[in-house]
C-alpha cells in the first residue's frame, strides 16, 4: 500500500510539474483582467451581476475602439482586454485562495474586483505579497487605507464615510427640526459602520437629538414584522437605513402597508439601485443616495451616455445602477493609468488621446509599460469617469476621492424620480489624509490634523 | 511509541512535501497549504467519527484557533508563528474541555445540533464585536518563528513548511493515539457503548478526551489557516464552514490518517477548479461530486486504496 | 403594556411562519430519520414558483384575489413534482445509511438545487406585484392592535399554521394511514414485517413534507423579495425550532416555534442588541436542560 501511495503522489506531482512549466516568453498580445464579483448569494442580484454585465459591455466596447474621449484607444493601450470572471461568494478565506489562483495559475495582468469589505481587507496584503496590481471597485470600508499602506492596491471609488456625512447634511437641510432618530441596519460590518457613522455625524451636527431605537436584524433575515413594530412604537422622526438587496425590498414590502412612513422620514443611503424596482413602494420624499455621483446623480457627459448605452445593450434595456458606474470607474482608471504610462514611454508629453499620432503609435508599434510604470502613473492620477472627475488623492494616492449627492424621491406616472438633488464636494464629506473616519466625525469635521 | 508502516509513511510524506515546497509552482504550494490546514481540522473530525459522533459545529474551534492566533498578533504584538499555533491549540482545547463535559452526554443529531448552537453563539458574539472588525474580521501575519525573524521573500515557504510539519506531526500523533489502548476504544464506543461500559472503561471520559483532541486539532488547523490566509473573520464559525468539514471527512473516509489530508487536497482542488472553470455552478459541481462519492464510495476516497489492497 | 401586546402579536405571527417552515422538516425526520437540509431549497422553490405563477396570473389580467390560488398551486406543484423526483430518484437508494450520511446527501442536494434555482430564475430579487402594485400581502387590508397597524395577511399565516398543525395531528391520530404512519415511526422493521408498505409510506411522507416546505415558501413569497440563498437563511432557523421542540415531534415543533418566535420578538422590542444570537442561545439552553428537546420519546437501549 505504501508503494502505491507513493506512486500516486509522484504521478500527481509529475503532472503538476509538466502542466506548470513556464510558457515560452512571448510578445504581449492581450491584457488579462481577473474580475471578481458576486455571481451567487444575496449580493449577486443588486451588485454582482450588474457589475459583471457592465464589465463585459465596457470591455467589448473598448476592444472595438468605441470608447468616447479620452478613451478612444482600442482596448487598453491598444491591446485587447480579456476578462476572467470569478465568483466572490464563499468568504474571505476562499477568496484569498482564488486570488492566488488568478494571479499564479491564470497569470492575469491586473485584478479588478471585490464588493465585500472583508474580502478587500483580506486581499490587500496578498496583492502586496504577490506584487500584482489590484483595483477594488466597490467595497466601502475606510479601514483599507486607514489601517494599511499599499503599493499595488488601488480603490477607484470613494469610501463609505461620505454616505453618512452627506446624508445627515441633506437631512438637516430639509428637516432641521429632527429630534427623534432611529435606524434599521443589517447586523454585519457594513450595516454597523453605516449606523455608527450616521449616529456620530448627526450627534455632532445637531447636539440634542435622541436615538430612540437602533434595530439590527440579521443579514438576510427576510422577516421584519417585529422590527417594524418596534420602529413604529418608538415614534421616530427619521429612520436611517443602509439595507440593500433582497433585505431592503422585503423591508419596504412589509413596512409600506403599515403606515410607518406617514410619520417618519426614511433615509436610504444605498437606495438608488432599487428605485426602478420598487415603483409605488417607496414613499414620496424618501432621501436616497447612490454612494457617489452615480446613476441618476451622474452629471450628463459623453462618458455617461456611453455607459448607459453600453449597459442597456448588455442588460436588455436597464439603466446602469451604481455598481455599474463603480466598475466603469475601475476599468477606466486602469486604462487611464496604463495609457499615461505608455505615452510617457513613447516619449510624448501630449495628454492621452489628444494627439492622433500617440494613438496610432500605441496601437501599432507596441511596447507595453511595466507594472511599476503603470502604478507610478496611477498614483495621484486624475481621470474622467461616467460619474465625473476622479482624484486618486487619499491613501498616498491609492484611494479615490469624489463628491457625492443626495435627493428625494417622487412617484410620477408610474416611475420613481429623484428631485431636489444636492451635490456635496469631496472636501466636505471625506476625512483628510491620515485621519480615521470616526475621529474626523468626532472632531467636528476638521480639514486639518 | 509504535513504529509501524503507516507511521513511517506519515514521516515520509512529510519529508517529501517539505522537499517539494521550493520546487512546485507557487499556486500548487498555496493549494497544498490550504489543504494541509483543512486536513488538520478534518483529522479531528475523523477521530470524532470513529467514535461515532459528528459535530456540526467544529467551526467553533477552527475559528477560536484562528482568533487566538490573530489576537496574539493584533493585540499581543507577538506575531510568532509557533506561539500563534500554540495559542490556537490551547484555546481550542480549554474551551473544548469545558463544553465537552456537557457534550459528552450527547449523541447523534443532538450532539451535532448542540455543537452547532455553540458555534453559532460564537458567531453572534464576533459579529457584535466591532473592535475585532465584526463580519469583516481583521488581518493576521506571522513575522517570526521561535523568535527568528522571517525574511520577507521566504514568508510563503516558511508558512508552508510549518503547515507541513504541524499537519504531519498531528497525523503521526493521531495515528499513535488511534493504535493505543485508549484510541482503540473509539471504534468500540461507536459499535456499542454499553459493552464498553461493561468492560470497565468509561465511555464518557473517552468521548470527552476524543472531543478535546479533535478540538485541539481544529484549533491548530484554524491558527495555521489564519497565518496562511492572512485574514480571519467570523465566517470561520458559521454553519456552512462546519458542514464543509463534515463533508470533507465523509469524502475522505476514516480508514487512515492519510485520508483526511488527501481528502482535503482533493476537495480544495475540485473547489478551486470549479470556481475557475464553472463560476456560475461551482456549488452544483461540489454537490454532484459529493453525491457520487457517497453512492459509489461509501467508505470515502480512502476505500479506493483499501479495496485494491483486498483484491 | 402596549409594547407587551406588540411583542405578543409579533411573536405569534413570527411563530406561525416558523411553524409552517419547520413542520415539514419534523415530519420527514420523524418518519424517515432524515434531517433534510434540502428542505430550505424546497422552501425557496415554493417561493420562486409562486412568483412565477402569480406574475403570470396578474399579467393575464385576472382578478387579483386569484393570486391566493396561485400560491396554493405553487406549493402543491413543488410537493408533487420535486418531492417524488427527489425521493424516487435519490433518497430511496440511501435508506438504511447512517443518519449523518443522510444529512450530507441532503446537503449535496441543497447545493445542487441552489444552483438549479439560480439557473432557472437568475439572481435578481423577485417579488409579486400586479399591474397596479397589487400583492397578496396587502390585498386583505389591515387591522390595528395597541396603536400598531398590521396587514391581515398575518392572520392568514396564523390560520394556515393552526390548520396545518391541526390537520396533521388529526390525520395521525384518527385516520388509518396516520396510525400506520405512527407504527412506522415507532418501529420500521416490525411494521414492514406486519405488512405495512414502508417504501410507500416514505414516498408519501416525503411528498407531503416537500409540499409543506412549498407552502412555507409560497406564503413567504408575497412578504419578501425572493432571492437566491433564501433557503440557506431559513434552514438553520427551522433546525433550531425542530431541535428545541424535539426532533420528529409535532407538538414539539409548535412549542419550539412559539418559544423562538416570542423570544425573538421580545429581543427586538426590549434588547435589539442580542437579537442575533437569541435563537441559538435558547436552543443551547433547552438542549442543556432537556438533551433531546422538549418533546422526546423514550429511547430503546441496544445491548
Amino acid at each position: 500500500m505504501l508503494t502505491r501511495l507513493l506512486r500516486v503522489a509522484l504521478t500527481g506531482l509529475a503532472i503538476t510539474a509538466v502542466s506548470s512549466a513556464p510558457a515560452l516568453a512571448q510578445q504581449k498580445t492581450s491584457i488579462k483582467i481577473g474580475f471578481v464579483t458576486f455571481l451567487s448569494g444575496p449580493a449577486s442580484g443588486p451588485f454582482g451581476v450588474p457589475a459583471k454585465l457592465a464589465a463585459e459591455g465596457i470591455v467589448e466596447s473598448l476592444n472595438a475602439g468605441k470608447g468616447p474621449a479620452p478613451y478612444q484607444i482600442k482596448g487598453i493601450g491598444g491591446l485587447p482586454v480579456e476578462l476572467v470572471v470569478i465568483d466572490e461568494a464563499g468568504g474571505a478565506t476562499k477568496q484569498v485562495s482564488e486570488y492566488r489562483t488568478l494571479v499564479q495559475r491564470q497569470d492575469v495582468d491586473v485584478v479588478i474586483g471585490y464588493i465585500g469589505s472583508g474580502d478587500c481587507l483580506a486581499i490587500a496584503p496578498v496583492a502586496e505579497e504577490l506584487k500584482k496590481l489590484t483595483v477594488f471597485f466597490d467595497c466601502g470600508t475606510p479601514r483599507i487605507f486607514e489601517e494599511g499602506s499599499y503599493k499595488y492596491v488601488f480603490r477607484t471609488r470613494p469610501h463609505a464615510t461620505m454616505d453618512a456625512v452627506a446624508a445627515t447634511m441633506y437631512l438637516l437641510d430639509n428637516r432641521p427640526a429632527v429630534k427623534r432618530v432611529s435606524g434599521i441596519n443589517q447586523n454585519y460590518a457594513y450595516g454597523q459602520d453605516s449606523w455608527n457613522d450616521f449616529e456620530a455625524t448627526i450627534k455632532a451636527m445637531k447636539p440634542g437629538v435622541e436615538i430612540v431605537t437602533s434595530q439590527m436584524p440579521k443579514f438576510g433575515a427576510g422577516q421584519y414584522g417585529s422590527e417594524i413594530s418596534a420602529l413604529i412604537a418608538s415614534n421616530p422622526d427619521v429612520i436611517h437605513s443602509s439595507l440593500w438587496g433582497g433585505d431592503l425590498e422585503a423591508f419596504m414590502l412589509q413596512a409600506q402597508p403599515r403606515d410607518i412612513f406617514k410619520k417618519s422620514q426614511l433615509v436610504l443611503v444605498a437606495g438608488e439601485p432599487y428605485l426602478h424596482r420598487l415603483p409605488g413602494k417607496i414613499p414620496d420624499g424618501t432621501i436616497v443616495g447612490a454612494r457617489g455621483t452615480n446613476g441618476v446623480f451622474a452629471p450628463d457627459s459623453a462618458l455617461k451616455r456611453w455607459l448607459v448605452a453600453t449597459y442597456k445593450a448588455k442588460s436588455g434595456g436597464l439603466d446602469p445602477n451604481y455598481p455599474a458606474y463603480s466598475v466603469a470607474q475601475a476599468i477606466l482608471g486602469v486604462k487611464a493609468a496604463w495609457e499615461k504610462a505608455a505615452a510617457k514611454k513613447i516619449g510624448s508629453a501630449t495628454p492621452m488621446g489628444a494627439a492622433k499620432n500617440v494613438k496610432e503609435e500605441m496601437e501599432k508599434a507596441y511596447a507595453p509599460p511595466t507594472q511599476e510604470e503603470v502604478i507610478a502613473a496611477f498614483e495621484r492620477n486624475v481621470f474622467d469617469s461616467p460619474s465625473g472627475k476622479v482624484h486618486m488623492n487619499l491613501g498616498k494616492g491609492h484611494q479615490a476621492v469624489m463628491g457625492t449627492a443626495y435627493g428625494s424621491t417622487r412617484f410620477e406616472n408610474g416611475v420613481v424620480k429623484v428631485g431636489s438633488i444636492k451635490y456635496y464636494d469631496a472636501d466636505r464629506v471625506t476625512p483628510p489624509e491620515g485621519v480615521s473616519s470616526l475621529d474626523w466625525i468626532k472632531s467636528g469635521f476638521k480639514r486639518t490634523k | 511509541m509504535r513504529i509501524d508502516r503507516n507511521s513511517i509513511a506519515v514521516v515520509l510524506v512529510g519529508v517529501v512535501l517539505l522537499a517539494l515546497g521550493p520546487v512546485l509552482p507557487s499556486w500548487a504550494v498555496s493549494l497544498l497549504n490550504v489543504a494541509l490546514c483543512y486536513g488538520t481540522v478534518v483529522l479531528g473530525m475523523m477521530l470524532l467519527m470513529r467514535t461515532g459522533i459528528v459535530s456540526f459545529g467544529h467551526g467553533l474551534y477552527y475559528c477560536l484557533g484562528a482568533y487566538a492566533a490573530g489576537l496574539l498578533d493584533h493585540f499581543g504584538k507577538m506575531p510568532d508563528m509557533l506561539l500563534m499555533v500554540g495559542a490556537g491549540a490551547v484555546t481550542a482545547g480549554l474551551v473544548a474541555a469545558v463544553l465537552g463535559l456537557l457534550l459528552a452526554k450527547y449523541r447523534d443529531i443532538f450532539f451535532a445540533m448542540l455543537s452547532l448552537a455553540f458555534s453559532m453563539i460564537l458567531y453572534g458574539l464576533l459579529v457584535k464585536t466591532a473592535s475585532l472588525g465584526s463580519t469583516d474580521g481583521f488581518n493576521v501575519a506571522a513575522k517570526t518563528v521561535g523568535g527568528i525573524v522571517i525574511a520577507e521573500d521566504s514568508v510563503r515557504i516558511v508558512v508552508y513548511s510549518l503547515a507541513v510539519v504541524f499537519a504531519t506531526l498531528s497525523a503521526f500523533l493521531l495515528h499513535q493515539y488511534l493504535a493505543s489502548h485508549q484510541g482503540r476504544l473509539a471504534g468500540a464506543i461507536k459499535d456499542n457503548e454499553l459493552r464498553v461500559e461493561y468492560m470497565g472503561a468509561s465511555v464518557k471520559a473517552a468521548v470527552h478526551r476524543n472531543y478535546v483532541i479533535s478540538a485541539v486539532l481544529a484549533g491548530i488547523g484554524g491558527a495555521l489557516m489564519a497565518v496562511n490566509i492572512g485574514h480571519i473573520d467570523p465566517e470561520m464559525t458559521y454553519w456552512p464552514q462546519s458542514g464543509e468539514f463534515v463533508f470533507v471527512a465523509i469524502l475522505s473516509g476514516t480508514g487512515s490518517v492519510f485520508a483526511p489530508l488527501g481528502g482535503a487536497l482533493v476537495f480544495e482542488a475540485i473547489r478551486s477548479f470549479a470556481y475557475e472553470y464553472s463560476p456560475n455552478t461551482w456549488q452544483m459541481v461540489l454537490g454532484i461530486t459529493m453525491l457520487l462519492v457517497m453512492i459509489f464510495l461509501p467508505g470515502g476516497l480512502w476505500s479506493l486504496f483499501t479495496r485494491k489492497r483486498g483484491a | 403594556m402596549s409594547q407587551f401586546i406588540a411583542v405578543l402579536v409579533d411573536g405569534i405571527v413570527y411563530s406561525s411562519w416558523l411553524f409552517i417552515i419547520a413542520v415539514g422538516l419534523t415530519l420527514i425526520y420523524g418518519v424517515m430519520k432524515i434531517l433534510n437540509i434540502a428542505h430550505g431549497s424546497l422552501y425557496a422553490l415554493g417561493a420562486f414558483t409562486s412568483v412565477t405563477l402569480c406574475t403570470m396570473w396578474f399579467s393575464g389580467g385576472h382578478d387579483a384575489m386569484g393570486s391566493y390560488a396561485m400560491l396554493l398551486l405553487a406549493a402543491v406543484l413543488v410537493g408533487l413534482v420535486a418531492g417524488p423526483v427527489i425521493e424516487r430518484g435519490l433518497l430511496q437508494f440511501m435508506y438504511g445509511k447512517d443518519e449523518v450520511v443522510l444529512v450530507l446527501v441532503t446537503y449535496a442536494l441543497f447545493l445542487i438545487l441552489e444552483d438549479l434555482i439560480k439557473l432557472v430564475w437568475g439572481v435578481d430579487p423577485l417579488f409579486i406585484t400586479g399591474p397596479n402594485g397589487e400583492s397578496p400581502y396587502s390585498l386583505l387590508g389591515n387591522f390595528e392592535v395597541a396603536g400598531l397597524t398590521y396587514p391581515n395577511y398575518n392572520l392568514v399565516l396564523v390560520g394556515v399554521a393552526a390548520a396545518t398543525g391541526g390537520a396533521l395531528a388529526w390525520a395521525l391520530a384518527k385516520t388509518r394511514s396516520g396510525k400506520l404512519l405512527l407504527a412506522v415511526i415507532h418501529d420500521r422493521e416490525i411494521s414492514a414485517a406486519l405488512g405495512i408498505n414502508v417504501g410507500r409510506t416514505y414516498f408519501v411522507t416525503f411528498t407531503i413534507g416537500a409540499m409543506l416546505a412549498g407552502v412555507g415558501g409560497a406564503l413567504t413569497a408575497p412578504t419578501v423579495s425572493v432571492v437566491t440563498g433564501m433557503g440557506a437563511e431559513v434552514i438553520v432557523l427551522a433546525f433550531a425550532v425542530v431541535v428545541i421542540g424535539g426532533l420528529g415531534s409535532l407538538p414539539g415543533a409548535a412549542l419550539g416555534a412559539l418559544i423562538v418566535g416570542l423570544v425573538r420578538a421580545a429581543a427586538v422590542h426590549y434588547f435589539p442588541e442580542v437579537e442575533l444570537f437569541s435563537i441559538y442561545f435558547v436552543m443551547a439552553v433547552v438542549l442543556i436542560l432537556r438533551p433531546k428537546g422538549l418533546f422526546s420519546g423514550a429511547e430503546v437501549r441496544k445491548i
